[in-house]
């Protein structure tokens, strides 16, 4: 697998340490992670960082993972860029919502690493 | 293990308990690779070294806690984050972040529910002299486990 750019969009920096190792056992070979604590941090994290990946928390302070993610699909050269939200917001009205708004897959927390394989690895054209 | 365990019943009141012990047992798993079980709580009174809250709105209108003492709350970053190095900082966010779980975890399991109740960010506060007054007046359910052999106890207070 080519090794990709991520973006990984969550308030906890420990949890942001938890998505990076997760996504390494789940075998994706991360050329370069760029951190967010918020939605509006991500937006301004794309500015300067391309990237091949975004997985994005829901419930954040000043901007949440949902309006990121409607963000995300207005910016060219960025909407068509993978999202996949992790989030302990499991009910099916948040999925519809985030899938709706452009996001390509669904984690809740909390989460396996072979839950992170099943759900990264196909938005980024792999078999998990 | 199954993590799509509902409880559907009239009243959710009733199984409160059992879904609050069910979805700590699988934080604890899943995140930290620890299986644990609810233990009597006169035998192991909780340590509140370091209180997590996250507070409920909506449907279920209320406060969910963790408490634990400063070794069980150092411990249980360094299970989450493996090896690394874990300031204080990250104790107490990796402490917010489990209890985020738990609150999530717990009202994703209460079919109806978990669409109308909306979860804060999580709140830490370190130090044992301080008095919490939650405004949330109705039933309140604890279960208490152990990690580590050190007792944690998970307390959910709700507004009637």
């Amino acid at each position: 697998m080519d090794k990709i750019r991520a973006l990984i969009v969550d308030d906890s920096s420990v949890m942001r340490k938890i998505v990076e190792r997760s996504l390494r056992q789940a075998g994706v070979e991360l050329e370069k992670v760029t951190e967010a604590g918020n939605g509006a941090e991500a937006l301004t994290a794309l500015h300067d960082n391309p990237v091949d990946l975004i997985l994005c928390d829901i419930n954040m302070p000043v901007m949440d993972g949902l309006e990121f993610v409607r963000e995300v699909a207005k910016l060219d050269g960025v909407k068509g860029v993978p999202i996949v939200m992790i989030t302990t917001e499991g009910s099916e009205s948040h999925v519809v919502q985030a899938l709706s708004a452009g996001a390509r897959g669904y984690i809740r927390k909390p989460f396996t690493p072979d839950q992170v394989k099943e759900h990264v690895l196909p938005v980024l054209g792999k078999k998990p | 293990m199954s993590t799509d365990t509902s409880f559907v019943t009239r009243s959710h009141e009733e199984n409160w308990l059992p879904v609050l012990e069910l979805a700590v047992e699988e934080v604890f798993e899943i995140m930290l690779g620890c299986r644990v079980k609810p233990v009597a709580q006169a035998e192991h009174a909780p340590n509140s070294e370091f209180t997590a809250m996250i507070g409920l709105a909506g449907a279920l209108c209320g406060v969910i806690t963790v408490c634990c003492s400063t070794k069980s709350a150092s411990q249980m970053a360094t299970k989450m984050l493996g090896d690394a190095a874990t300031s204080a900082d990250e104790v107490s966010d990796a402490l917010g972040e489990i209890c985020n779980m738990i609150a999530g975890n717990f009202k994703n399991k209460l079919a109806g529910t978990d669409e109308r109740c909306m979860l804060s960010v999580p709140t830490v506060i370190s130090g044992e002299e301080y008095s919490l007054r939650s405004m949330a007046d109705g039933k309140a359910v604890e279960t208490v486990l152990l990690f580590e052999d050190a007792p944690v106890a998970v307390r959910l207070e709700l507004q009637s």
